[in-house]
């Protein structure tokens, strides 16, 4: 067990954990920030995914000890106070999810896209979001979601 | 409109959990017992009223006019957390902008409905909640919205039947008068006859405000921002966590070797024999999975040990060719007779291998264990409440009434959770430390490798035509793995087809299985509709106009409707190819179409356009419906082309998502199309309808496009490339 410094939401936190824990259960188990989920725990789905300085990231294999240097890590609850970011107006809008496991993950992978890539076309948005698994099917409205978000939808 | 998403502090159980905010809670009976109305400050009025009248409160009612339904179904993503509480709000004649929604409490009596072959039950499964608790809750909103007009009326001296409602209003045209719902809560008065209301009474649907409309999801504002509650995303006072090394063999039994070593590792609080599993308590997640790493345990055999999935399908040739008589299903007509007069006579063969639920959040759930034992409270995603707290009661050697289940949302279910055995193993282990609570949570690998899967099948059809090619009959043999689920889904309602014979023959290997979205429809329709689509080619008929000529003429109309959405018989670009398939699941009838392409080199076929019609009777939401049927075809796709769970020596081979590689966004389609008709009938059940329309769909599209056949999902490439080759 080690302590450590961690930047998460613009706040620093103290926390306390083995070097192998990953950032997954620092943020979900010790800091109770349960919107980022837990599903495949192997970087397959992206459930998981967090910002580390704006880039779309899988907390299940991000040692804690890769985000002590002072990185910025964002997860779905520092997206916005009110769940106004545009990706996640869109979301609502477009009414994308279903079970809304994984949808945390897929509306950070969206925001890291458009932090990138601020008007992707429709053939980079599906390259770039396959990397999330979507188990319910959402997958047509997701797309068109983040075509939304960006305003590059017909 | 708002959902709470803290259910453990706002519905914690049927004593406590109208007393929160203020107001009126109308308790209405299932079962013609007379409504009562009790204040929500006093909480043992409600306790006593629930307890002597048997009633059920569905809606609670402030003098701020703020509306709190409570939803008896689960709510996994397929929308029922709107959808029912829209049916009482409906006849309520509420204003949906006051509605809030929350769970129900876990209580059969009260919020469950008659199922014939379970009794009373809060069971959400197979398509059927808005079908099942439809006029359940009209009646119940009906009869909320006449307790509230007949207040109104004594107070302002009118005949009732002088009295309207708008949303959330009651107005008296003559003298011009309105006064809203939440007013009417400091006089409301039970009174002295509450009628069942008449069908003939209740609203015509030509005035429904909110069934039909396009009503945003309830739920939907919390899955956008992280604060949905899954039990997954419990976390109590002094929490510790528990995780099961259940083996590779299903039911095989542990020997665990090396347990003083494991109980001297970091963070190990107790190590415990569960049967088939050993389970690790530890003070955090990743303690757990490290020491499930030095586990040493020498696994027993089973009745899986040496069974192959490979080797299934021989098994299952043998079983019919030995002329085993299996358990007659369906049999209409006489079949025997169509057989000796047919003109032609087809067998065609179908298979499909095992496949996995794979619902986005793992199995987990947490418990807590009162330190005497007598009590225990659990906080579970379930489609099964009920029958978890009787698990759980029985497991822990207690009464089901000192068991409390806390109702979360479901990441997903797909079937696979109206089982309680992850509830079970939670309060297991919460027993051991309580009173500390205990999250279990199951691993990826353990939700797959110890998963229960839909069972591998084979379907032998035998077609009867006479003379002018008219489908007389057939038989239909399916033998597989487990119990009845793989004849459901055998039946042919919508079709006329005058003789007709199922039989089951269970071949048991020792695997879990279980229900997967649509239960056995995936496999037997996969079956009949490619044997249509089979006869239909071998007498040159177009496959539309095949089924035509046999189906009935609500079914038949899903049928034209999908014709016309996708153009049928127009002419395709090169290259391109279409498929139809026609099914009926909980009382709703679908028709599809698909349009695939082919790389011939890579065996791998890509669906470019899927288009789908249903008939549900009246729906509850169409967006969310189309949302559904949008999913359930995205994982049709999914389960035909990329999933597949291998069998060797007791145990499967995939582990995870690297290995059994669920549908990603790049292997859409370009468009899904889905129109739902407009009828009038009552609610049919529609969540799992588009799923099994995919894989006949897409065999017979590639028929079409090859003149080979399909016969073996899924159809993996090599699968694709061997059929090209036969
Ligand atoms: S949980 Fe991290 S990628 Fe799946
Ligand atoms: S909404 Fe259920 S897994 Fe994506």
């Amino acid at each position: 067990m080690a302590k450590y410094t961690i930047n998460i939401n613009d706040e620093n936190q103290e926390v306390e954990a083995s070097e192998k824990t990953h950032l997954l259960w620092i943020v979900r188990e010790q800091l109770g920030l349960m919107g980022t989920k837990y599903s495949c725990g192997i970087g397959a789905c992206g459930a998981c995914t967090v910002h580390i300085d704006g880039k779309s990231t899988r907390s299940c294999i991000t040692p804690i000890t890769a985000v002590i240097d002072g990185q910025k890590i964002t997860t779905i609850e520092g997206l916005s106070s009110d769940s106004s970011h545009p990706v996640q107006k869109a979301w609502v809008e477009a009414q994308v999810p279903q079970c809304g496991y994984c949808q945390s993950g897929q509306i950070m992978h969206a925001a890291g896209l458009l932090n990138q890539n601020p008007s992707p076309s429709k053939e980079e948005i599906v390259k770039y979001m396959s990397a999330n698994l979507c188990r319910c099917g959402t997958y047509m409205r997701i797309a068109k979601a983040v075509e939304m978000a960006a305003g590059t939808d017909s | 409109m708002h959902t709470k998403t803290k259910q453990d502090k706002s519905v914690n159980s049927r004593r406590s959990f109208l007393k929160n905010s203020g107001g009126v809670a109308l308790l209405i009976g299932g079962a013609g017992i007379l409504p009562q109305i009790v204040s929500c400050k006093n909480e043992s009025e409600i306790i006593n009223a629930v307890n002597e009248n048997g009633v059920s409160a569905w809606v609670q009612l402030t003098k701020e006019g703020l509306i709190t339904i409570f939803s008896p179904a689960t709510e996994m993503g397929q929308g029922s957390m709107t959808a029912l509480p829209i049916i009482f709000a409906e006849e309520m004649d509420a204003d949906w902008d006051k509605v809030s929604v929350e769970f129900a409490p876990q209580d059969a009596d009260l919020y469950g409905r008659d199922l014939k072959w379970k009794g009373r039950s809060m069971m959400t499964f197979g398509s059927t909640g808005v079908m099942s608790y439809y006029s359940i809750l009209r009646q119940a909103g009906a009869q909320a919205r006449y307790i509230l007009l007949s207040s109104a009326a004594k107070r302002w001296d009118v005949d009732i039947k002088n009295l309207t409602t708008g949303p959330s209003k009651i107005i008296h045209k003559e003298s011009n008068r309105e006064m809203s719902y939440g007013e009417v809560v400091s006089f409301l008065e039970i009174p002295s006859n509450i009628p069942t209301i008449p069908d003939d009474q209740l609203k015509d649907p030509k005035d429904f405000r909110l069934i039909g409309s396009v009503t945003p999801r309830t739920d939907i504002p919390y899955k956008v921002n992280g604060t949905a509650q899954f039990a997954m995303d419990l976390k109590l006072p002094d929490m510790l966590y528990g995780s099961i090394n259940r083996g590779r063999l299903h039911g095989a039994k542990p020997t665990l070797k090396n347990e003083g070593k494991i109980k001297e590792m970091p963070g190990v609080v107790g190590v415990y024999d569960i049967g088939y599993g050993i389970g690790i308590v530890t003070e955090s997640v990743t303690e757990g999975f490290m020491a499930r790493h030095f586990l040493e345990i020498d696994w027993s055999k089973s009745d899986a040990s040496g069974f192959n999935s490979a080797d299934a399908f021989d098994t299952y040739d043998k079983v019919l060719e030995d002329g085993k008589s299996g358990k007659e299903m369906h049999n209409e007509g006489d079949v025997k007779l169509a057989r000796e007069s047919a003109a032609n006579t087809y067998v065609f063969d179908y298979k499909n291998d095992y496949i996995y639920h794979g619902q986005q959040e793992p199995l987990n759930a947490v418990a807590r264990v009162a330190e005497d034992g007598a009590s225990a409270e659990v906080w579970i995603g379930t489609q099964n409440g009920v029958d978890t707290a009787a698990d759980i009661a029985g497991a822990l050697g207690i009464s089901v009434a000192s068991v409390t289940v806390h109702q979360q949302y479901l990441g997903g279910g797909f079937g696979r959770r109206t089982l309680s055995d992850y509830g079970v193993e939670a309060a297991l282990l919460a027993k051991e430390v309580a009173p500390r609570p205990v999250k279990l949570i199951w691993t990826r690998e353990d939700d797959l490798q110890y998963g229960m899967y839909r069972p591998a099948s084979l379907q032998r059809m035998e077609a009867f035509t006479d003379e002018d090619g008219n489908l007389t009959g057939f038989t239909h043999d399916v033998v597989g793995d487990g119990v009845r689920l793989i004849a459901d889904g055998s039946d042919i309602n919508g079709y006329k087809i005058p003789n007709h014979k199922v039989v089951m023959h269970i071949v048991p290997h020792g695997i879990r299985v279980k229900h997967w979205r649509a239960v056995g429809h995936g496999t037997n329709k996969f079956a009949i509709e490619c044997m249509m689509d089979e006869i239909a080619a071998e007498q040159n008929t177009d496959p539309v106009e095949f089924r035509k000529k046999i189906l009935e003429p609500k079914p038949l109309a899903t049928l034209e409707k999908v014709a016309t959405m996708a153009n049928w018989g127009k002419s395709l670009p090169s290259g391109r190819a279409r498929g139809v398939a026609f099914l009926e699941r909980s009382r709703t009838f679908s028709s599809g179409i698909c349009e695939i392409s082919l790389d011939r080199s890579s065996g791998k076929i890509r669906v470019h356009h899927f288009w789908s019609a249903h008939d549900a009777g009246v729906v509850i939401q169409p967006d969310s419906v189309v949302a559904q049927m949008e999913g359930g075809i995205v994982m049709g796709l999914s389960s035909i082309f990329n999933e597949q769970i291998t069998i060797v020596n007791g145990e499967a081979q995939q582990s995870n998502y690297n290995d059994y590689p669920i549908i990603r966004m790049h292997d859409l389609p370009e468009t899904i199309e889905t129109e739902i008709l407009k009828t009038t009938t009552p609610p049919a059940g529609i969540g799992e309808s588009s799923t099994p329309l995919v894989a006949c769909a897409v065999a017979n599209a590639f028929f079409a496009m090859t003149g080979k056949r399909l016969r073996h999902m899924p159809f993996t490439p090599a699968r694709v490339l061997e059929a090209l080759a036969s």
